[in-house]
């Protein structure tokens, strides 16, 4: 009986197709919506995770300013300087490296070609610091660190845009009035989540960058790699007490200087967006369940239709859970036929949008199972009422229908 | 099968005792049906005549159980189904009746094929037995070879065998045919009256017709006239054989 009724149900879907799909089509639109809001927000998760990884792994950002409350610009707060990087590495214990960055916009020149990109002053420890490794060539010397020697080591973005395929080592790059050797490549991190391409970036050892583009010893950053096991609390509250005596701060000021944990704000963000995809993910339920309510209207005006039927099967014989069943199958086959379609249309939409977005496209077969259910789901509970109702119909009155 | 003989000796199949049926409450109560009595042996073939309103079509509700009297009893092959559930009922209709409709009532945009196997469907028969038996019954109605037929495709003659098919199909203890003719001009008319006189001698089955045109009621071996609620006549129809000869 119930792969009869299966068949019976799908004979009836294909003999009302256009009106099966349009009473579905609020199934398909709210399932494709709901997979995709999910798709998307767990690639935009991944993505932002995998962007904070790539900075580097227990990394500590130690800007100066405030980043948010009332005066968060740096204005009127002190630069840092190399100094201070020093009494960083040599005060506070389990760090791995301690880096300084000074960063400048640029445009570089190499023979007719030019390329528009970001100088970061830094030395040697930078690389340990963001998790950099290098592709070819070699990191600064420190010989060429304390020279301020106009060396530098270029992304792989730098080196597609100007070099082409050929190896840059050795050769020279014109930056405004001066012109640097390319001693190294940077491996390539790839495209971050948030649409910047890391890979687009040269370093030049600090005082370089200090002398001959800022004409300042300011340091803008200071990149604070941590030991594995180093608790993030306590390192924090480390440099924030050694940055305050430095900077000699009275007891009820504020904090001049900020210092963000990756780990912290990757926290924040999937937070943020996982949030975020929860809401469209609930709008987008929403329209699940008008999708159900057409279901139901499309199904009780068929029962009103098929009153005849429904008449000859009773009197026939048929059980009234045998013609709730047939009703109730042909409404679940119907919202489930709308969770695939829509699933199909989801995963159109992910690959597409997740291209266009520069997410990562990660199927995940929950959401989709879920989906899927949640659709079947809709039919049970929408095509109940219908189903019951043709089924508690008078076979007399039934059979005088017209 | 000889009936006439057998009859005297064997229980009734059908027996209905002081049944009423009283359609509304209060002061809008309609009384469809006044203390009917009437018992019907097996094999018998029985016309019941009367005006509209008369409440024939009130009795015939009851005695294919598609509906339950407000009191009285009806025994049915010796048990008593005045209070039977829905489903109960249901059952009965499924296991021991066949219906013949005025209207035909096949599915429409179904093969004759299918819509004869609907009530094998029921008795949860396999796929296989079902194509078996409902081309037997489709066979024994004429109609071999227009088993893919929808009903559209089919004269109205050739539906209500159909239908006839899809009443037989189960070997139903009774028939019941409400109008069969109602909906056929004359020819086709006799044709169907034919057939269901040749099951009835033949198979034995018993035929229970609501027909108000006195001359299909001529094919019946027994007519019950209903007036008002009550069985008026219930008389042995005496010119049985030559109507049956006329158009045999």
């Amino acid at each position: 009986m119930g792969w009869t009724t299966l068949l019976l149900a799908l004979r009836e879907i294909r003999r009302n197709l256009m009106r099966s799909f349009l009473t579905v089509l609020g199934i398909v639109i709210g399932v494709a919506a709901v997979v995709t809001m999910v798709t998307l927000g767990n690639g935009a998760t991944q993505s932002v995770s995998d962007q904070i990884s790539s900075l580097g792994s227990n990394l500590l950002m130690v800007r100066p300013g405030q980043r948010m409350g009332p005066g968060s610009s740096s204005s009127g707060a002190p630069a840092f300087g190399m100094d201070d990087v020093e009494a960083i590495k040599s005060q506070i214990g389990s760090l791995n490296a301690v880096a300084p960055s000074v960063s400048r916009s640029v445009v570089l020149v190499v023979g007719t070609r030019n390329w528009m990109s970001s100088i970061t002053g830094t030395d040697s420890e930078y690389f340990a610091a963001g998790n950099w490794t290098l592709a070819e060539g070699r990191a600064f010397y420190v010989s060429e660190e304390r020279a301020g020697k106009a060396v530098c080591v270029i992304g792989a973005t730098v080196q597609k845009e100007l070099f082409g395929e050929r190896s840059p080592v050795g050769e020279e790059m014109r930056i405004k009035n001066f012109s640097c050797e390319v001693i190294g490549v940077l491996a390539a991190k790839g495209q971050s989540g948030m649409g910047r391409d890391q890979d687009d970036t040269v370093l030049m050892p600090l005082r370089a960058v200090q002398r001959r583009l800022t004409g300042k010893q300011d340091v803008n950053m200071i990149l604070v790699s941590m030991a594995d096991g180093a608790s993030s609390e306590d390192v924090i509250a480390d440099i924030k007490a050694l940055m305050r005596e430095r900077r000699k701060l009275a007891d009820n000021e504020d904090d001049n200087f900020d210092v963000m944990d990756t780990k912290e704000i990757a926290k924040t963000l999937s937070g943020a967006i996982g949030t975020m995809t929860a809401l469209l993910g609930a709008v987008a339920a929403v329209s699940l369940l008008v999708g159900g309510i057409g279901i139901m209207n499309i199904m009780l005006v068929s029962v009103t239709e098929r009153t005849r039927e429904i008449g000859i099967r009773l009197a026939i014989g048929a059980l009234e859970k045998e013609v709730l069943m047939q009703f109730l199958t042909e409404a679940v086959v119907l919202s489930a036929f709308g969770g695939l379609i829509g699933i199909l249309l989801a995963a159109l939409a992910c690959y597409g949008l997740s291209s266009l977005l520069g997410l990562p496209f990660l199927f995940d077969p929950a959401i989709n199972l879920l989906a899927f259910g949640f659709s079947a789901a809709i039919g049970v509970i929408f095509g109940y009422v219908p189903a019951r109702r043709a089924a508690r119909l008078d076979p007399i009155e039934a059979l005088r229908h017209e | 099968m000889n009936q006439s003989n057998l009859s005297a000796a064997a229980a009734p199949i059908i027996t209905l005792s002081a049944i009423t049926k009283t359609y509304g409450q209060g002061q809008a109560a309609f009384q469809a049906l006044g203390g009917v009595d009437l018992s019907v042996q097996q094999g018998e073939f029985v016309a019941i005549m009367g005006p509209s309103g008369s409440g024939k079509s009130t009795a015939m509700n009851i005695l294919g159980c598609l509906d339950t009297p407000t009191s009285g009893a009806y025994i049915f092959d010796g048990q008593h189904v005045e209070n039977l559930s829905r489903d109960q009922r249901a059952l009965l209709r499924r296991d021991y009746l066949g219906f013949v409709f005025q209207g035909f009532n096949l599915l429409a945009r179904t093969s004759a094929l299918e819509n004869i196997e609907l009530p094998l469907l029921y008795r949860g028969e396999s796929a296989e037995a079902r194509h078996r038996t409902a081309k037997a019954a489709l066979a024994s109605v004429g109609l071999n070879g227009w088993e893919h037929h929808t009903s559209s495709e089919l004269s109205g003659g050739q539906q209500q065998r159909v239908a006839i098919a899809r009443a037989i199909v189960t070997n139903p203890k009774v028939l019941l045919a409400d109008e069969p003719t109602g909906n056929l001009d004359s020819k086709r008319g006799h044709e169907i009256m034919d057939l269901l006189v040749g099951m009835n001698r033949d198979q034995g089955i018993t035929i229970l017709m609501v027909t108000h045109e006195p001359d299909i009621a001529a094919y019946a071996k027994r007519i019950v006239h209903f007036v008002d609620g009550h069985v008026e006549s219930d008389t042995a129809n005496s010119k049985h054989d030559s109507a049956k000869d006329e158009h045999g």
